[in-house]
């Protein structure tokens, strides 16, 4: 009970910690509504005006992804610019419980990209929010942001032990949008990227989230998007575990 | 796990930074930053580690409290193994540092202390009792509610004191706490501390304040070049001073063959040069029986001088004195 506290603390510090960064809401905000703009264009251009709704929560769910990428990135350099990283790993904790809460706190902060994409639809382009399973949507958007957290642990690992994790976190944000199939279907990507879309909780996250929005099985993407994310829990504990080991022989827990 | 006489134990510790820089024709460079360093800290003891910049203080303690793992040599808490047994001394100790980093600047410093709180295990139903306690300690009491961010610097001192006090440690490490805290906080922060040792907890702080130094610890360890110089007392040590008179003269623009004439003196042991914005201070160490004002004054004839002036050793100086001979 005491760790579902602390987690949950830990989380609303961090939330409010983001939360309060007029540059990073602006980042949440802007980025995903020019994306979503192009994306309705394209969408337009193509004669697929019946899927704006589509577009809109497919800019959302990228914005919720650069949330967690830079995010567990970001956050993890950040604190190691503010001297806290080195503050939270001496924490008589398991290093993920430590860790865990500010990248599903990325995660819900990436929820304002998602709002901001739906609203920005609305009342720009009179998308109508007509969703063929509302409940589940709200369900899905749930778990795809903890799902996404979850999955942001596991690249924090990777983060945690170098001190130029924003070099890596600018290489992934892309590719896991294409792969993802976010905005495009997977179909239509070449075949060798099948493997990687279904190991991706992205993956099913975005499907879970189109299908709620256009009609189509929900619940077995919400299901594996929650199986694949908790796999990525962990893999992210265990190596969290070692990496956390490896930083403090390598000396990368602060910045000199 | 038995319980250990020592708060601190480190035996011949030493820790060697590894870098490579360089894709194509990586340079691997190697720095030795602590040297086999031994030493132990007595329950209740408030022990300084003084040495230069770069002398390994910060290292030291890193390796003390767990953040780093020592490349060789062991070390204990508590009577806990500080690589092996990470988490049972993690449970025991507070670290603390200097400068402004370290907080959430954009939570308030109760929301501060609450996660912190929440980390380092501290029971739900005390942690209200127990935050209110110790931002009355550090007389942030009321301001409590505000942002880190509009904090000042010796607030933010406090505040990282009052969270390395959160969960009650036994060992407190105080890595130049007084670090650019104006003379009033600085006089405050060095009560709090003689308090907590007063009361029991182990304190190992590291200071380039002399008269810190002196004022609060029970027993100083010098060290420099990753290498423990000198161990004992305040009174010890400044006997390492004895035997030597001090000269200090104040002077414009002094060039560097004048200092290593001064060096060159009959009598003379060590000279130092501190910058003071457009002053500088020579300070020159000789044998107590040996009068060299004249000698020294000599030598600098023709460079505008200030104040000059002939004393007895301090601490500060015996400090000099060992670092230098390091």
């Amino acid at each position: 009970m005491r760790t579902v506290r602390m987690l949950a603390i830990g989380t609303l510090m961090h939330v409010k910690q983001i939360s309060r960064s007029p540059f990073e809401l602006a980042i949440a905000l802007v980025v995903p509504v020019v994306q979503a703009t192009l994306a309705v264009y394209l969408f337009r251009s193509g004669g697929e005006e019946h899927r704006l709704l589509e577009a809109a929560v497919g800019a959302g769910v990228m914005g919720v992804w650069s949330s967690v990428l830079f995010g567990s990135g970001g956050a993890i350099q950040t604190q190691r610019w503010m001297g806290t990283l080195e503050m939270i790993m001496l924490a008589p904790r398991r290093p993920v419980l430590v860790i865990l809460p500010i990248t599903i706190a990325t995660g819900l902060t990436g929820i304002y990209a998602l709002l901001a994409t739906l609203l920005w639809g609305r009342f720009l382009y009179g998308i109508k929010l007509d969703f063929a399973h509302p409940v589940a949507f709200v369900v899905a958007a749930v778990v795809c942001v903890v799902a996404l957290g979850m999955f942001g642990l596991l690249l924090a690992s990777t983060f945690v032990l170098m001190r130029n994790a924003n070099a890596l976190a600018n290489t992934l944000e892309y590719p896991v949008w294409l792969v993802s199939g976010m905005l495009l279907p997977i179909t239509v990507l070449p075949a060798w990227t099948s493997p990687i879309a279904a190991a991706l909780p992205t993956t099913w996250g975005a499907r879970a989230l189109r299908e709620a929005t256009s009609g189509g099985p929900v619940w077995p993407s919400v299901g594996i998007c929650l199986g694949v994310s908790l796999l990525c829990l962990v893999l992210g504990g265990l190596a969290l575990t070692h990496v956390e080991r490896r930083a403090r022989a390598a000396a990368t827990l602060a910045l000199a | 796990m038995g319980r250990s006489d020592h708060a601190i134990e480190a035996v011949d510790l030493r820790r060697t930074y590894r870098a490579r820089t360089g894709w194509l024709r990586p340079t691997r460079t190697e720095v030795e930053a602590v040297r086999g360093v031994t030493f132990t800290v007595g329950r209740g003891e408030l022990f300084g580690l003084l040495g230069p910049n770069g002398a390994g203080k910060t290292t030291t303690i890193k390796l003390l409290n767990t953040l780093l793992i020592p490349t060789s040599g062991t070390a204990r808490v508590c009577g806990f193994d500080v690589e092996k047994d990470t988490r049972e001394v993690r449970r025991r100790i507070g670290y603390v540092f200097g400068g402004d980093r370290g907080l959430y600047d954009r939570l308030s410093a109760l929301d501060n202390l609450r996660y912190f709180a929440e980390l380092y295990g501290v029971a739900p139903r005390e942690q209200k009792r127990r935050i209110a306690e110790l931002l009355d300690l550090v007389g942030l009491a009321g301001r409590e509610r505000e942002r880190v961010e509009g904090y000042s610097r010796g607030m933010r001192q406090r505040l990282h004191i009052a969270r390395g006090l959160l969960h009650g440690p036994d060992v407190l490490f105080l890595d130049e706490p007084s670090i650019g805290v104006d003379p009033v906080a600085a006089r405050e922060l060095r009560r709090t501390v003689a308090d907590l040792a007063a009361t029991g907890t182990t304190v190992l702080l590291t200071t380039h304040y002399m008269a810190e130094a002196d004022e609060l610890c029970d027993r100083i360890a010098v060290i420099a070049d990753g290498q423990i110089q000198a161990l004992g007392t305040p009174s010890e040590l400044r006997r390492r001073a004895d035997g030597r008179r001090v000269v200090e003269v104040e002077a414009y623009g002094v060039p560097e063959s004048a200092v290593d004439a001064l060096r060159g003196l009959p009598g003379v042991r060590e000279t130092a040069v501190e910058a003071r914005g457009a002053l500088q201070l020579l300070t020159v160490h000789s044998d107590a029986h040996v009068d060299v004002q004249g000698d020294v004054l000599r030598e600098l004839s023709g460079i505008r001088l200030g104040r000059v002036n002939s004393r007895e050793p301090t601490l500060e100086d015996a400090y000099v004195a060992i670092v230098s001979a390091a």
